[in-house]
Order: structure tokens, then C-alpha cells, then sequence
């Protein structure tokens, strides 16, 4: 039996802030072109493991893999951005004094080395590859418009714009609904699905269930409290969880 | 419109080009500018170069380096070095060495002096030396990721301990005298208005150089980049960008266009001692950049002229007050003119349009915040 390589391998993992355990032994496995959707309540771990994954902060204990090859622990932020993992932050984080156009050049996929920036410049791949995020995120018209002075649902269109610019092959998305219309919503999700494939993992972050459940259609969903995986599976199977109820809901379930 | 501003700053510098490279030099040579004008406007051209350095670290990567001023002096003293050479014979004890050695009981030239005998090799110095410094004191504190305010005291504290170091007689460059009486440049008399004429030119075409090299390091990538180091570092390292390396480039850059400044300066004012490195002249830079308009390029070139040629006046006519006046304007612009003196028209026009239609005020406020 040939095993499936992971996207993601995550062992064993503890981190603590200042006496608080945010991740209690987390084990955690993502398939490689797997859309995975995270739930948990306030405080469940799950922005922490993303600041795990991406170098932001250190474990304490235990190991995170990349494609079964790389130690993320080991790594620094922009050495880990480039194997190929983007992320959109939970609230949106945009250059806000760059034009649009220039959000989406800073992370195009490419060279990062110093010396190289003196001297690039965007070819006409590059250049129509821009026009068509832009038609994607729906900011074409606001190409030359600083970031800063986007609306909060275009900035968060104009990061996940940036990661497709960055041809990630792990999306890891943090929120990205919030404060969006029901429309652009279910737009954004949408546009998950059309992503998530053989090029792309995608790990999306997510309270709002309406959008858990158009994007995870029966796919594997994990649920982390006060650190750990709580259960896993599809979205209907983990709602009716009986532990997961008692989180979420407390005292109520347990007196229904 | 941006590119309107742009070619409106454009005409500027190739007017002032031509003015400071070509129309002075020959009004002084045919006796209608004073050899007096040309030294101080010459000393402010020096002064023009540094300031630009500190906006391209401090208002377009968000480096607000005290450490300039050293570079500044680097320079200098490397200029300085070649220039007490060049004295020969003719100092106080007519011996083949600087003066300051002889009193210090020296017969002979120290080895790591040698070499300046050379002009070539003490321009390279005048490069290498500010390079050499920068990269070493910029890779340790940007590894060590020390930003902010942190940066300015360490920078700071690198300045002050090299003054120390300077002010000390057995660093053999001449203790807190420094250098001075400087006789021949090119074998020119270094004190002659042609021979300071050639330096007014050779300041002001380093001034356009400079000037043109920032004008374009803006518009590539890597200006991208700088701007975003600025804005949102840790956003940067999360585009994959090494922002380490990027400040570390523009650290190293911006103290070779210092040790240059430096290296003009010195001959032209004919003295340097380890008063250029202290801190209160990083400070002063800082307000000619604030004054002038930080984050821009014409900003520090006119803060740099404006503030010096205020200090000139003010020294003479009210050499008490000096300082206040500094301390004062530097609070009135960061309070009502964050653009500086470049950014003035355009607040005014701002201020105009808002009061002509308090109503676009509001939708502009609306707009802001959805």
C-alpha cells in the first residue's frame, strides 16, 4: 500500500505563552490537494498553529513537516514563504501605502533576492497574469488605488488576490469572510473550491458555518479546542458531534 | 497628476543642475559671486548629499539611523588623511610627517598611514571604509532583527563610542584637534577660490548623482520592497522577502553617500575633528529632513538649505537662540506640516478644497471608513 504524501504532518506539538497552553499535543494530517476547513471557538489554537506553520512562532515541542521533506520549526518566516506557503492573515494585511497594482507585484511568484529587484521588470506573462488576479478579485478598476483606501471586503479580496499571484501550494486562509457580504462570501468560497486541486492545499479557517458548509461539501473538517484536534470529519457528522456541542454550546447541550 | 508632480520636480533639478554646476561657478570666476557664497553654499551642497542618505534610510525603509553622522566623518577623516599628507614638509616642525606626530614623539609615518599618500587609494578608503563599518554593525543588528527605536539608540551608541575612540590621541589621526592647515590638492593650493570652484562642481555634480541614483532605486522592485519594509515588516517576511538583506543593502548604501558627502566636505571647510561624529549632528540632520519633507527626495535637499542657511543668519544675529529656533521648528513641522516644506503646496490646496466644499470633507471621511 503506497502512503499518500501529507501537505501537512504535525506531531506532538505543544506551545505555551506565558503559562497558557495554546496547542496541547496537536496531531494534525492534510493530504496533499486537500481543501480542509478548521472550526473551533475563541481561543481554540487555531491562529497559533498558523503562526506554527509559517514561522511566525516557535513549538515548544514536537515537529511540523512539509511535503514529508521540510522541518517547518527550523525555518524563518520568509524561508518557509518560499516552499510554496501563503497566507492570508486574519485581518486583512495589505501594503496599505502600495497602489493595488503594487500589492500584487510584491508577491507575485519569483526571484526575492536583493540584487535582482535593482534590475526587474514585468514581462508581458507577468503583466497579463496581474490583469487576470484583478479580474478574479474583482479590483480591476482600482488597480492604481492605494490599498489602504480599499473597502475591508476588497482588502481581504486583494490578499487572497496576492496569494494567487504568489502560486502557492499550500493557501493557508484565516478568516477570510469576515466582513464580507453574503455575496462576496459565497463568491470567495467559490473561488476556494475552483482552487483546491492538485496544484493547491488549501487550509481555510473559518466561524461563519453557512461558508463551512458550502466549502467543505463532505470534505474532512477539523474541530480544535483549547488546542487539540477535538474529532474530524464531514461538517454534518462533526455538528452532531456530542463533544463538539458541549464546546460550543456548554451548559445548554448538557441540559437538553 | 503624480506623474504631473513628478515632472514638475523633474524641471526643477535640471534647473538647479544647471544653475549649481555651470551659472555659479562662472559668476564666481568672473568675480560676481563672492569666494565667501560659493564656500557656504558649497558646504551646503555637502550637506544636502547626507541628508538625502538619512531620508533614504529613514523616510522611504523606516530606519531612523543616529549613525550618519559617523559615516559623515568616516569619510572625512579618510579625505583628511590623504590631505595631511599632502602638507609635505611645510607644517609647524617641517618634518616629512604631520605635526600632531611629531608632538606625539613620532619620527616616523605609521604603516597604516602610508598608503594615503595616495589620492586614488583615499577615495577608495573614502568608500570602503563607511562600507565596510555599515555592513558589519547593520548584519548583526538586522539578524538580530533590532528595529525601531532600539535601531536609533544602538546607532546612536556606535557613534558616541567611535567619538571616543576619535578624541584619543594614540588613534594617531590627530585627537580632538582632528586635521586642519590642509595645503595642496592635485597639487593645486587646496585654499585657491579655483581650486575650491572645482570642488563647488565636483559637490554639486555628486549632488545630481545621488539625487538621480535615489530618483531611480524608487522606482524599481527593490523600492517596492523598501517602502513595504517600511509600512509592514512583518508582513514582508511573510512575501517571502529577507527584509535583513534589503536593510542591510540600503544601510551600506546610504554610508558610502555619506563618507562621499564627507569626503567633499572636508577640504572644503579644511578641517574635521570628532565634533562631526557626535550626536547632535545625527540629531540636526534629522530636522533637515523633517523640514525639508520626509519621504521624498527634493524634501532633504531643501531642508538641508533652508536650516543651514537659517542657522548662518541666526548664529550671528542671535547666537543664543539658535537652538530654540531649531528645537521650535522642528516641533511646529511634525505638529502642522507632516509633508514638510515640499509637501506645503499640497496641504494648501488641500486646506482650499475643504473649505470650498465642506461636503466632499464628509464624503471623503465616509469613504475612508466603510
Amino acid at each position: 500500500m503506497s502512503r499518500k504524501q501529507f501537505i501537512i504532518s504535525a506531531e506532538g506539538v505543544n506551545k505555551s505563552f506565558d503559562g497558557f497552553q495554546a496547542i496541547r499535543e496537536l496531531t494534525f494530517y492534510m493530504d496533499v490537494g486537500e481543501l480542509r476547513t478548521v472550526i473551533g471557538p475563541n481561543g481554540a489554537g487555531k491562529t497559533t498553529f498558523l503562526d506554527l506553520i509559517t514561522g511566525r512562532t516557535k513549538p515548544d515541542e514536537g515537529k511540523i513537516d512539509f511535503m514529508d521533506a521540510h522541518d517547518l520549526t527550523r525555518m524563518s518566516e520568509y524561508e518557509i514563504y518560499r516552499l510554496g506557503i501563503g497566507r492570508k492573515f486574519q485581518t486583512p494585511t495589505v501594503y496599505t501605502d502600495h497602489t493595488v497594482h503594487e500589492n500584487l507585484v510584491l508577491s507575485l511568484e519569483g526571484s526575492r533576492g536583493v540584487f535582482r529587484s535593482l534590475f526587474s521588470r514585468l514581462n508581458s506573462t507577468e503583466r497579463d497574469r496581474i490583469e487576470d488576479i484583478l479580474k478574479t478579485i474583482n479590483l480591476s478598476a482600482h488597480s492604481q488605488r492605494k490599498a489602504g483606501a480599499l473597502a475591508h471586503g476588497q482588502k481581504q479580496w486583494l490578499e487572497i488576490g496576492m496569494l494567487l499571484a504568489q502560486n502557492a501550494r499550500l493557501l493557508l486562509v484565516d478568516e477570510p469572510a469576515a466582513g464580507m457580504t453574503d455575496e462576496e462570501t459565497a463568491k470567495t468560497g467559490d473561488l476556494l473550491l475552483s482552487l483546491a486541486g492538485d496544484k493547491h492545499s488549501i487550509l481555510v479557517i473559518e466561524h461563519d458555518m453557512t461558508f463551512v458548509r458550502q466549502i467543505s461539501q463532505g470534505r474532512k473538517v477539523t474541530v480544535l479546542h483549547q488546542g487539540h484536534v477535538l474529532c474530524e470529519g464531514p461538517v454534518d457528522e462533526v455538528q452532531n458531534d456530542e463533544r463538539v456541542l458541549e464546546v460550543y454550546l456548554g451548559r445548554k447541550a448538557r441540559a437538553a | 497628476m503624480k506623474s504631473n508632480r513628478n515632472k514638475i520636480e523633474l524641471i526643477i533639478v535640471a534647473i538647479a543642475a544647471v544653475i549649481l554646476i555651470v551659472l555659479l561657478p562662472a559668476l564666481n570666476a568672473a568675480g560676481v559671486v563672492s569666494n565667501f557664497t560659493m564656500s557656504v553654499w558649497g558646504k551646503y551642497l555637502c550637506y544636502a548629499i547626507l541628508a538625502i542618505s538619512v531620508d533614504l534610510l529613514w523616510g522611504y525603509t523606516g530606519l531612523l539611523s543616529l549613525g550618519q553622522s559617523l559615516f559623515f566623518a568616516l569619510g572625512g577623516y579618510m579625505m583628511g588623511m590623504h590631505l595631511m599628507r599632502m602638507i609635505g614638509d611645510l607644517g609647524q616642525y617641517k618634518k616629512p610627517i604631520p605635526d600632531f606626530l611629531v608632538f606625539l614623539g613620532w619620527e616616523q609615518l605609521p604603516a597604516f598611514w602610508v598608503p594615503f599618500s595616495s589620492l586614488v587609494f583615499s577615495m577608495l578608503m573614502v568608500i570602503a571604509l563607511p562600507a565596510i563599518v555599515a555592513t558589519g554593525f547593520g548584519y548583526l543588528a538586522f539578524r538580530s532583527r533590532i528595529k525601531g527605536v532600539y535601531f536609533s539608540i544602538l546607532t546612536q551608541a556606535l557613534t558616541y563610542g567611535a567619538a571616543l575612540m576619535f578624541f584619543r590621541n594614540d588613534m594617531l589621526l590627530g585627537g580632538n584637534n582632528g586635521f586642519t592647515d590642509f595645503k595642496f590638492l592635485l597639487g593645486a593650493d587646496v585654499r585657491a577660490a579655483g581650486t575650491q570652484r572645482g570642488l563647488f562642481i565636483a559637490t554639486a555634480i555628486v549632488l545630481i548623482a545621488v539625487y538621480g541614483f535615489c530618483r531611480w532605486l524608487t522606482t524599481t522592485k527593490f523600492g517596492l520592497v523598501q517602502r513595504a519594509v517600511r509600512d509592514s515588516e512583518t508582513r514582508v517576511l511573510f512575501s517571502g522577502y529577507a527584509a535583513a538583506n534589503y536593510k542591510l543593502f540600503v544601510f551600506v548604501i546610504c554610508a558610502i553617500i555619506a563618507g562621499v558627502a564627507g569626503a567633499l566636505y572636508v577640504p572644503q571647510v579644511g578641517i574635521i575633528n570628532p565634533s562631526e561624529m557626535q550626536t547632535d549632528k545625527s540629531l540636526e540632520i534629522i530636522v533637515w529632513v523633517a523640514v525639508g519633507g520626509r519621504g521624498t527626495l527634493l524634501g532633504p535637499v531643501v531642508g538641508a538649505v533652508v536650516i543651514n542657511a537659517l542657522k548662518s543668519w541666526a548664529t550671528r544675529a542671535y547666537p543664543d537662540l539658535w537652538l530654540l529656533m531649531l528645537g521650535g521648528l522642528f516641533i511646529l513641522v511634525v505638529l502642522f506640516m507632516p509633508k514638510g516644506i515640499v509637501g506645503l503646496p499640497a496641504q494648501i490646496r488641500g486646506l482650499l478644497k475643504r473649505k470650498q466644499t465642506p461636503s466632499a470633507l464628509a464624503t471623503d471621511t465616509a469613504a475612508a471608513t466603510p
